[in-house]
C-alpha cells in the first residue's frame, strides 16, 4: 500500500525533491501584475475541413462462447485499432535564430512546426519538434508585478542582465525583448536606441531572440527595420507584423536580412489567411509564424483555443495559408483578474493561483497546437517545459508501475 | 457491436429528421412547422419528445428510429438520483467548434474509509459548498468519490453511509474487491452511485453488482485499450449498458500515453462510430498524490490541477481529485466552464447606454468596450458596488479596452459617437466622463472631440466602486 506524502517539510535529497523545491521557490511570494496587449476579436469563422475517420471501423471478431443465459462466462476479446489517419498537408518548419555557421551569432538555433498530425497524437506520428518557451524581458520599467519583480528585481531596467537570468536561471529557450520605450506616448526612444538594446541582449545570451514592438504601427516598422538591418542573418522573430502596418515594407526588410515575421491577427482566421497572403508576395512560407491572439483563462481562452485548434486542423487538412507554426502571447493570462487579484481567503494564496493561471492557459493552448509560448512566470515556464518534455520524449506509461490510487492512504492530507 | 457504425453528426440533415416526423404542422412543439422543428432538433435546441404526436403508439417505430439517429457518439450515463443527478458524457462531437459540448466534466473529490468521520464530513461539506460566481455562472464541484483504503467491508460501509447521510451529491464507490463494493452499495440503497471498477480479474462479480443494484459501472484497464474495449464488450454482453471507461491516468513519463489514450478513445467514438469506445471517460488527476512522495503539498496540488486541466481539454467526462484548495481548483473549474461554453455564442454585447442602480443628473458617466467579457466584468463590479451610474458601451468590434486602443478599435471618434448617440447629455447636468485606465492614451483626444472633461479611472474595474466614492464629483 502506498502512502501519500504526509510531512510537507520532510526532506529527501532525491532529484524529485530538488525539482519540486525549485518549483516551490518559484511559486513563492507573488503579488500583482498587469499586462498589455490583451486582445480578442472573434467573428464568424469560416468553415474548415475536419479530419474524419471515414472507414475507420474495428475489424469483425468471433465471439467466444456465451453461457446458456446469454451472459458471457469468459472475457470477450476484441482488438483496439488505433484510429490513425493521414493528412494531406504538413505544418511548415520555421527556423528561429542562426548559429555562426548559419550566418548569425547564436549558440543554438531551433526549428518549430513540421507537424504531420494534430497536437500530440503520438499514436499517429511523433511530434517533430518540442514546443519552445520564450521569456518576456522589457527594456524599461513597466507596470510589472511585484510578483515577477521578486525574481527579476535586480535586473529590471537592464534587459541584458534580465535576459541572462531568464536563460540561465529560468530555463528560457529564447528571450523576447519588448521594446516598450519606443512608444511615442512613452519615451519615444529612437530606432538607434532600440538597436543598442538588442545588441546588448544578443551579447548577453546566445539563444535566439524575439523582437517585440510597442504597438504603434509606424514606429514599430521604423524600429524593426533598423534592427533587421543591424542584425542581418540572426533570424530574429519580429513580433509582430500586423495588418495596419506597411506590410510590404516590413516583409521586405525582414526577408532581405534573413529574419522571421510573426504575423499577428486579432482572433480571426480569415484575417490570418489574408495577412499571410500579403506576406507571401515577399516572404517564403518558412519565414512566417502566426500569432492568432491569446486570451486569458476565464476571459476568452475558449475562443483562442478553438481558433488555434481550427487553424491547426485546417493546416493539416490542406489549408496552406494556415499551415504555419503558432506562437502564443501566453503572458496575457495575467490580464485575468483572478490571476493577480487578492480574493477571499478560500482562493488564496494568489502567489500560487497566479502562475497556475498562466500555466493552465499555456497547457490548454499546447493541446491546440501552439509551437512557441511567450511566458513570464518562472514556475509556469518550468511546468510547461516539463510537460512538453514528457509529451515529446517518446517514453511510455508503465502500467506495471501503476499504483492503485483507490487504496492509497490519505492520512495527514487534510483540508487546505 | 463493433461492426456497427453510427452516422456522424455532420451527416445528419434536417431532412433526415423531417422524414420521420408526423408532418402535420400542428405547432404543438412551438415551432411553425415540422421542418422548423426538424432544424431545431438537428441543432440540438429541442428534444424529440416535444413532438407529442410522435409519442403516439402508431408512430412508435419512427420515434425509435429518430432516437437512434440522434443518439450521441458518447453515451450519456446518469449517476445519482434526485436533484443532484450528474449526467456524464453524452458527447456529440470530438472538437468543440463542431458543436457545443454537453455535460461539463464532473469533478469528484475523494474521501476514504480511514479518514475520521469529522474529516469525511468536512471534505463533503467543502465539495458541496464550493461555489464561485463567474460571469453569470456558478462554478461548482459535483461528486464524492469514496475510496476503500482499509480493505475492511464494515469500514467502507460506514464511510459510504456517512457520506450518503451528509450529502445528496452523487457518489463514486471505489473498491476493487466485489465483497467490499457490495457492502458499500448496501449502505446507500437506491442512490445509483458510479461503481469503480470492473477489471480483467473481477469483471464478472462487478457486473453482477451493477445489475443487482442498478448502477453504472467503470471499466478499468490502465494503459491497455485492447483490454478496456474487451471489458466494455464483455460487460455489455453481460447486460450492463451504463459504462464509464478508465484508460488509466499517468503522470510524467506516462503523460503522453494518457493523453493519447483519451484522444484515441474519443476519436474512435466520434469519428469512427466505435460503440465500445462510446462511453464517458474517467480521469484521475489525484494520481499526482501517488508520485509525489517527499514533495511539498502545494507542488502536488499544482500538478494535480494542471493534469486535471489537460484532461478536461482532452475529453475527460469525470475526474477524481484530492485537493481541496481553492487556488488549485479555481483554474480547473474556470477552464471547464470555458471549454464547455457554446462556441456559437457571440463575444460582443450590443453597444448603447446601460443604467446601474437609479442614476440621476449628478451620477457618474463611464464607458467600456462591447467585448462581452469586459462588459460583464465591469457590469458585475458596478452592481456589486451598488452604484448609481451610467455606463456607455462603445462599439469596439468585440475588442477589450487595451487591445482596442492598440488596434484602433477603440478610438476617440467612436467614444464621441457613442456619447452622442446615448442621449446622455440630456440625462446629466455635468460634463464629466470617467474613462478606463487602460484607455488613458486617448484621453486627450476624447476631451477634444467631445468637449467633456475626462477623468482617467482605474485600470481594473474592481477598483471602480472605490474610485467613484473617493474621486467622483459632478
Amino acid at each position: 500500500m502506498t502512502s501519500l506524502p504526509q510531512d510537507a517539510d520532510k526532506k529527501k535529497d532525491d532529484e524529485e525533491l530538488r525539482l519540486s523545491k525549485d518549483l516551490l521557490d518559484l511559486l513563492a511570494k507573488f503579488q500583482q501584475i498587469e499586462l498589455e496587449n490583451f486582445e480578442i476579436d472573434v467573428k464568424e469563422l469560416e468553415l474548415i475541413f475536419e479530419p474524419g475517420t471515414a472507414g475507420q471501423i474495428m475489424p469483425k471478431i468471433k465471439l467466444p462462447p456465451v453461457a446458456a443465459g446469454g451472459k458471457p462466462t469468459a472475457m470477450l476479446q476484441v482488438p483496439f485499432v488505433p484510429p490513425v489517419e493521414t493528412y494531406p498537408n504538413k505544418i511548415t518548419e520555421v527556423k528561429l535564430g542562426a548559429t555562426r555557421s548559419e550566418g548569425g551569432t547564436r549558440g543554438k538555433s531551433f526549428i518549430i512546426g513540421g507537424e504531420t498530425s494534430p497536437p500530440f497524437y503520438s499514436f499517429e506520428r511523433a511530434t517533430p519538434h518540442r514546443p519552445l518557451v520564450t521569456i518576456d524581458v522589457f527594456d524599461m520599467e513597466v507596470p510589472l508585478s511585484k510578483a515577477v519583480k521578486m525574481h527579476v528585481r535586480d535586473v529590471v531596467g537592464d534587459p541584458a542582465a534580465w535576459a541572462k537570468l531568464a536563460v540561465d536561471k529560468f530555463g528560457a529557450d529564447m528571450v523576447t525583448i519588448h521594446l516598450i520605450s519606443i512608444d511615442p506616448l512613452l519615451k519615444d526612444a529612437k530606432p538607434a536606441d532600440a538597436v543598442k538594446t538588442v545588441e546588448k541582449v544578443l551579447q548577453a545570451v546566445d539563444v535566439p531572440l524575439v523582437i517585440g514592438g510597442c504597438g504603434d504601427a509606424a514606429k514599430d516598422a521604423d524600429v524593426f527595420e533598423a534592427i533587421c538591418e543591424a542584425f542581418s542573418g540572426e533570424r530574429l522573430l519580429i513580433s509582430s507584423i500586423t495588418r495596419d502596418m506597411d506590410v510590404e515594407r516590413c516583409a521586405k526588410f525582414v526577408k532581405k536580412n534573413g529574419h522571421v515575421a510573426l504575423a499577428f491577427t486579432p482572433m480571426d482566421l480569415n484575417l490570418a489567411r489574408e495577412l499571410n497572403r500579403r506576406l507571401y508576395d515577399f516572404l517564403d512560407r518558412e519565414d512566417i509564424v502566426m500569432d492568432l491572439t491569446t486570451a486569458a483563462l476565464g476571459y476568452g481562452l475558449d475562443y483562442a483555443f478553438t481558433n488555434m485548434e481550427r487553424a491547426r486542423l485546417g493546416g493539416l487538412m490542406g489549408d496552406v495559408e494556415l499551415a504555419h507554426p503558432m506562437s502564443s502571447g501566453t503572458t496575457n493570462a495575467w490580464a485575468a483578474r483572478e490571476a493577480w487579484l487578492k480574493m477571499a481567503p478560500e482562493w488564496e494564496p494568489r502567489e500560487l493561483r497566479g502562475p497556475l493561471w498562466e500555466v493552465t492557459t499555456a497547457l490548454t493552448l499546447l493541446l491546440a497546437g501552439v509551437d512557441l509560448f511567450m511566458m513570464m512566470h518562472p514556475a509556469a515556464v518550468k511546468t510547461l517545459k516539463d510537460v512538453t518534455n514528457y509529451l515529446t520524449s517518446g517514453k511510455k506509461a508503465d502500467a506495471s508501475k501503476f499504483a492503485d490510487w483507490v487504496t492509497v492512504k490519505a492520512k495527514g492530507v487534510g483540508m487546505a | 457491436m463493433t461492426e456497427k457504425k453510427k452516422a456522424g453528426l455532420k451527416e445528419l440533415s434536417p431532412i433526415d429528421v423531417y422524414k420521420l416526423l408526423p408532418k402535420i404542422n400542428c405547432k404543438e412543439c412551438g415551432a411553425d412547422n415540422c421542418m422548423a422543428f426538424a432544424t431545431r432538433i438537428v441543432n440540438r435546441e429541442i428534444s424529440v419528445d416535444q413532438c407529442r404526436p410522435l409519442l403516439k403508439k402508431e408512430n412508435e417505430k419512427a420515434y425509435a428510429k429518430l432516437k437512434d439517429l440522434l443518439k450521441p457518439a458518447v453515451k450519456e450515463v446518469i449517476v445519482g438520483v434526485g436533484d443532484k443527478t450528474k449526467k456524464l458524457g453524452g458527447k456529440l462531437v470530438m472538437y468543440r467548434h463542431e458543436f457545443t459540448y454537453t455535460n461539463p466534466t464532473a469533478i469528484a473529490i475523494d474521501v476514504t474509509d480511514e479518514m475520521s468521520e469529522q474529516e469525511v464530513v468536512s471534505r463533503v461539506h467543502y465539495t458541496e459548498n464550493f461555489s464561485f460566481e463567474y460571469i453569470g455562472n456558478t462554478l461548482r464541484l459535483d461528486m464524492i468519490a469514496v475510496r476503500c483504503v482499509s480493505g475492511d467491508a464494515d469500514k467502507f460501509k460506514a464511510a459510504v453511509k456517512k457520506v450518503s447521510e451528509t450529502t445528496k451529491l452523487p457518489m463514486i464507490l471505489c473498491a476493487l474487491n466485489p465483497t467490499i463494493a457490495e457492502a458499500g452499495l448496501m449502505a446507500a440503497p437506491g442512490s445509483r452511485p458510479l461503481l469503480y471498477a470492473a477489471t480483467q480479474s473481477n469483471w464478472k462479480d462487478m457486473a453482477e453488482l451493477a445489475l443487482m443494484y442498478d448502477c453504472p459501472l467503470v471499466a478499468s484497464a490502465p494503459n491497455d485499450l485492447k483490454t478496456l474495449v474487451s471489458l466494455a464488450k464483455t460487460l455489455m454482453a453481460y447486460g450492463v449498458i451504463d459504462l464509464v471507461l478508465d484508460p488509466g491516468t499517468f503522470m510524467n513519463e506516462g503523460l503522453a500515453d494518457t493523453i493519447n489514450n483519451f484522444t484515441m478513445l474519443r476519436r474512435a467514438a466520434t469519428k469512427g462510430g466505435e460503440e465500445l469506445a462510446g462511453f464517458p471517460l474517467m480521469g484521475v488527476p489525484m494520481v499526482a498524490w501517488l508520485e509525489g512522495a517527499g514533495t511539498f503539498e502545494d507542488v502536488i496540488k499544482w500538478r494535480e490541477a494542471y493534469l486535471a486541466s489537460m484532461l478536461i481539454v482532452r475529453y475527460a467526462d469525470v475526474l477524481v481529485m484530492h485537493s481541496t484548495s481553492g487556488w488549485s481548483l479555481l483554474p480547473t473549474t474556470v477552464l471547464r466552464q470555458n471549454i464547455y461554453t457554446d462556441p456559437r455564442k457571440p463575444v460582443a454585447v450590443a453597444p448603447g447606454l446601460k443604467l446601474f442602480g437609479t442614476p440621476d443628473e449628478n451620477s457618474p458617466v463611464l464607458f467600456t468596450s462591447n467585448f462581452a467579457l469586459t462588459y460583464y466584468t465591469v457590469a458585475s463590479d458596478l452592481e456589486s458596488g451598488k452604484l448609481n451610474a451610467y455606463l456607455i458601451v462603445v462599439e469596439t468590434e468585440g475588442s477589450a479596452i487595451d487591445s482596442g486602443v492598440a488596434g484602433r478599435k477603440l478610438t476617440a471618434e467612436r467614444v464621441a459617437d457613442a456619447l452622442k448617440a446615448s442621449g446622455i447629455e440630456a440625462k446629466v447636468k455635468h460634463r464629466k466622463l470617467v474613462i478606463p485606465g487602460k484607455a488613458s492614451r486617448i484621453s486627450g483626444e476624447i476631451e477634444e472631440l467631445t468637449g467633456w472633461k475626462v477623468q482617467v479611472g482605474p485600470r481594473d474595474s474592481s477598483e471602480i466602486p472605490k474610485y467613484l466614492i473617493e474621486k467622483w464629483q459632478p
